[in-house]
């Protein structure tokens, strides 16, 4: 049982007041820029929630988010059941296993905006490994710079191979924490492959996957760098997802009441969606 | 070997495939890169590295990265542990809210933080030092670093500090000398974390960063741009950024997949 | 239900066992007649759970043969051989709810509902588990979900065997001997062949009618409770049952004389061959009285109802258990051991030819 201090504040102030530096002030920023407009040289004025309605009015931002859910919703159906599949296959003990492991986080320490351009390289036709093996080996037109379709597929295969591992090493965590008793139980109580996995490994996986599919989803919801850097948004405005869109409104047209508007909305989507998602995966411990 | 083994095994080669590409790009020659697809170097040169060891504008990149990336990792473990502390051990006043506020901040794209911290760190004369991109990195770090250490944490029984009490030890004493020890390997799952996040992430580093404490991965975006196509270069630039990633998951590889396991998961 | 013939078995694991240190099991043959009530009780690491998972066929032996009812059942994977098992730690399934978990294994072979529905209800009365059947098994106290693996373990009537691997382990001492009693009753009704693992003398004695000792890999004894009381037939089972566990003093066998220093001492049966033995008797049966061996009381503890004496006898400790008053430490006594309850051993194996 935790015990009553009141003093436990006082180990938590420097957390408090590093984060409330880094996440208050510039908030406030943002709200202050969301309710006016601004020409330059700190000349601002009112302008109410005129920028929240017509964000909420604009195509251009429904059509943003519209691509950022298609995005988000593909990768998380893609890497939560194939990370899920990996670490079920992957050996329990042995020498293999550290090596596995090491080289399944090496993408995700790729800073990325290399990683951005690795896969931009990487497709190019003619020169790139993947772009030479599709056009020139298997007959498959594939320029990305050129044609929608290819360009998210691409976009898509770039973040499975970022960031699959994290689904794998968290599920492969949940998975080595289960205590061999269980699978012999199993097989003597005459279990099928199946129900081994439904009634013993998904629940035990449970709590690793609600946190892999939550930071799977804030980070690919918040996703920038990769896809900008790989396809700058295009072909067109194609894969101009959430986050891109913003920076363009903000940085590229220093627009900053609207982005500050977009900001804000933007920020609570994510919020909601991850509150929601939360409160649906922990309701059963809570009982 | 059975057949299910074929399954991490293709996934590790599809993970190393353009990881390959990129390492055998870097010792080609920017005229055979052009020339066409070559699988195996053709034209094997070592002058791209050569050139990024002699040049400050390139090598300086890395000591910026790693410089901040470092600091960024220490201020993020020293200010959670106490925190994660207080979490795991006491109830208080706004204790729950305060941790879902903390986490809140893990998932604030960084886009929309950009701007804002472009003109926080200008008004406090932080911008483009070292000191900026830790601080600004800790917006993530910090709550991720205390909810891993706080499950940690919450696994060392309470008996433990109360012993501890009981023998004399004052607080601090006990934190060092007992605590500490116990949640070792909390520690370096959490410091790995933070270190993975901050030198990866490049938008809120970039914003920061003018000359003085410009990111590896900056002076790449910039020499794609400016010196028109030297893929060679940048392949080299970023095989040499997978390093210290490749390094930093060497020393914890026998943590990671217990270090997620035992922790508040 | 089914008898057990446990025909040569060895297991080793490593895969090129060269001498016999290198066996996790050396040599074991054993048979467990149907509806007994077996304990394997041996100190940690003695092999007993290797044992009990070759039984059980989730490990499979480098040597010998498993027959169920004369049926060699080697080869057969643990599901195949019907047997059921209890472990150390509660097998539950968390997100089943009581009744479903005892349904499972059921279930799972495709007993028809109505079956399982009876077997269900039949095990929960058994185990007085009814008010729970329709809570999740994760909400349960670690005495529950036992009783629940235990009643999964039970719910099939056509199992050969039932093996508890150290099943108390996890559960409060004040409810041990509940379940422990529970179990032994669950074994008069049921009647199934069981198969209990512990390291726990009093475990194993009140549940079993026959108990296997195991010593480092080997069998060193096989008998009910009084047997092993009475007649050990190894220094280890005298010393490791009872509590205190048996006096063990060098002596020498002479002329057929088995020799405590210079003094004869009375055996069970016949000694054969001269040489160093050592001498076994446990403290219940060692007096203290006006004739035998001088001896010094060192120390007595009172534990209750009796006392615990111990006695110098030159630079030898002898453990005597007295009912009554015991003399106080200083006092001179004679001690002397029961004749029948004496026995000589030769590199720990009892070597009195006595009637048993």
């Amino acid at each position: 049982m935790k015990t009553e201090n009141q003093k436990a504040w006082f180990f938590v102030l420097p957390v408090l007041l590093l984060v409330a530096f880094n996440a208050l002030v510039p908030i406030m920023t943002v709200v202050n820029y969301s309710v006016q407009e601004t020409f330059g040289d700190n000349l601002f004025f009112w302008q109410g929630l005129d920028w929240f309605q017509q964000l909420l009015n604009s195509e251009r931002f429904y059509a943003a988010l519209g691509r950022q859910f298609l995005f988000t919703g593909i990768i998380l159906a893609i890497e939560v059941p194939l990370g899920i599949l990996i670490a079920l296959s992957m050996p329990r003990k042995g020498i293999w296993v550290p090596v596995c492991l090491v080289l399944m986080a090496l993408p995700m320490l790729i800073p990325w905006n290399v990683v951005g351009a690795m896969w931009n390289i990487f497709a190019l036709p003619k020169i790139g490994m993947l772009g030479y093996f599709l056009n020139d080996v298997l007959g498959v037109p594939y320029d990305m710079t050129q044609n929608p379709l290819a360009a998210w597929i691409t976009i898509i295969v770039m973040d499975v191979w970022h960031w699959t591992s994290l689904v794998v090493l968290l599920s492969y965590a949940g998975l080595v924490s289960i205590s061999d008793a269980y699978y012999q139980a199993a097989r003597i109580d005459g279990a099928s492959r199946w129900s081994v996995f439904r009634y013993i490994e998904l629940p035990k996986m449970k709590s690793v996957l609600t946190i892999a599919i939550l930071l799977r989803f804030m980070d690919s919801f918040n996703i920038y760098t990769e896809p900008f850097v790989l396809t700058g948004g295009g072909p067109g405005n194609s894969t101009t997802l959430l986050s891109i869109d913003l920076v363009k409104i903000a940085l590229g047209q220093f627009d900053l009441g609207p982005a500050a508007a977009m900001s804000l909305i933007y920020f609570a989507i994510t919020l909601l969606v991850s509150w929601v998602f939360y409160s649906l995966m922990t309701k059963d411990d809570a009982k | 070997m059975r057949a299910k083994h074929l399954i991490p095994i293709v996934y590790i080669l599809f993970l190393m495939l353009p990881i390959y590409w990129l390492i055998a790009m870097s010792v080609k020659t920017t005229n055979e890169i052009l020339a066409g697809f070559t699988l195996f170097p053709q034209d094997f040169t070592m002058d791209n590295y050569v050139k990024i060891f002699t040049d400050p504008t390139w090598y300086w990149g890395y000591i910026n990265s790693i410089i901040y990336v470092s600091l960024n990792t220490i201020i993020s473990i020293l200010v959670a542990l106490p925190a994660a502390y207080a979490f795991s051990r006491y109830r208080f006043l706004g204790d729950k809210q305060l941790f879902f506020w903390l986490l809140t901040n893990r998932m604030a794209p960084a886009a929309v933080f950009a701007l804002p911290f472009f003109q926080l760190y200008s008004a406090v004369g932080l911008f483009d030092t070292h000191l900026a991109v830790a601080l600004a990195h800790t917006l993530f770090n910090v709550p991720l670093a205390v909810w891993i250490l706080e499950g940690f944490m919450r696994g060392v029984p309470k008996e433990l500090d109360e012993t501890a009490y009981v023998d004399g030890y004052s607080f601090p004493h006990f934190f060092g000398k007992i605590f500490l020890p116990n949640i070792a390997s909390g520690v370096g799952v959490a410091a790995f974390f933070c270190f993975m996040f901050s030198w990866v992430e490049l938008l809120l580093a970039k914003t920061l960063t003018a000359v003085e404490a410009k990111p590896i991965a900056a002076t790449m975006t910039r020499t794609a741009s400016s010196a028109g196509y030297e893929l060679g270069l940048l392949a080299a630039a970023g095989t040499l950024t997978i390093i210290p990633g490749a390094i930093v998951i060497y020393f914890v590889r026998n943590y990671i997949a217990k270090g997620f396991a035992l922790g508040r998961v | 239900m089914a008898e057990i013939r446990l025909e040569h078995l060895r297991h080793s694991y490593m895969p090129n066992p060269q001498g016999p240190d290198d066996y996790a099991l050396k040599e074991v043959d054993v048979t467990w007649e149907d509806g007994g009530a077996y304990a394997l009780l041996g100190p940690s690491g003695c092999g007993k759970s290797t044992l009990l998972n070759i039984v059980s066929g989730l490990l499979a032996p480098s040597e010998g043969r498993i027959l169920f009812d004369g049926q060699d059942v080697t080869g057969l994977p643990p599901d195949k051989r019907n047997i059921a098992q209890v472990f150390q730690f509660p097998v539950i399934y968390d997100t089943m709810t009581v009744r479903q978990n005892l349904a499972f294994p059921l279930k799972n072979r495709g007993v028809a509902p109505a079956r399982i529905a009876e077997r269900v209800a039949e095990i929960a009365a058994m185990l007085e588990v009814e008010d729970m059947l329709d809570t999740r098994a994760a909400h349960l106290s670690p005495d529950n979900k036992q009783k629940i693996s235990m009643g999964r373990g039970l719910v099939r009537d056509d199992v050969n065997v039932v093996m508890f691997d150290e099943p108390l382990t996890v559960i409060d001492p004040h409810l041990k001997w509940k379940l422990r009693s529970k179990l032994k009753e669950l074994h008069q009704r049921v009647r199934a062949t069981m198969i209990y693992v512990t390291h726990d003398q009093t475990e194993a004695l009140t549940f079993a009618d026959k108990v296997v000792v195991m010593q480092e890999g080997e069998v060193v004894q096989i008998g009910t409770p009084v047997e092993l009381f009475e007649r050990p037939a190894h220094t280890f089972v005298g010393h490791f049952i009872g509590s205190p566990g048996m006096n063990i003093l060098p002596g020498r066998v002479d002329a057929g004389q088995v020799m405590l220093g210079d003094v004869a001492v009375p055996m069970a049966g016949r000694v054969a061959g001269d040489g160093a033995v050592e001498i076994g008797v446990r403290p219940e049966f060692v007096e203290l009285g006006d004739t035998g061996l001088p001896a010094t009381v060192a120390r007595v503890s009172d534990v209750g109802r009796h006392a615990i004496v111990e006695a110098r006898l030159g630079d030898l400790t002898v453990k005597a258990k007295v009912e009554g008053t015991p003399p106080p430490a200083g006092t001179d006594v004679r001690l002397s051991f029961r004749p029948d309850r004496t026995r000589a051993y030769r590199d720990g194996w009892n070597v009195t030819e006595d009637a048993a």
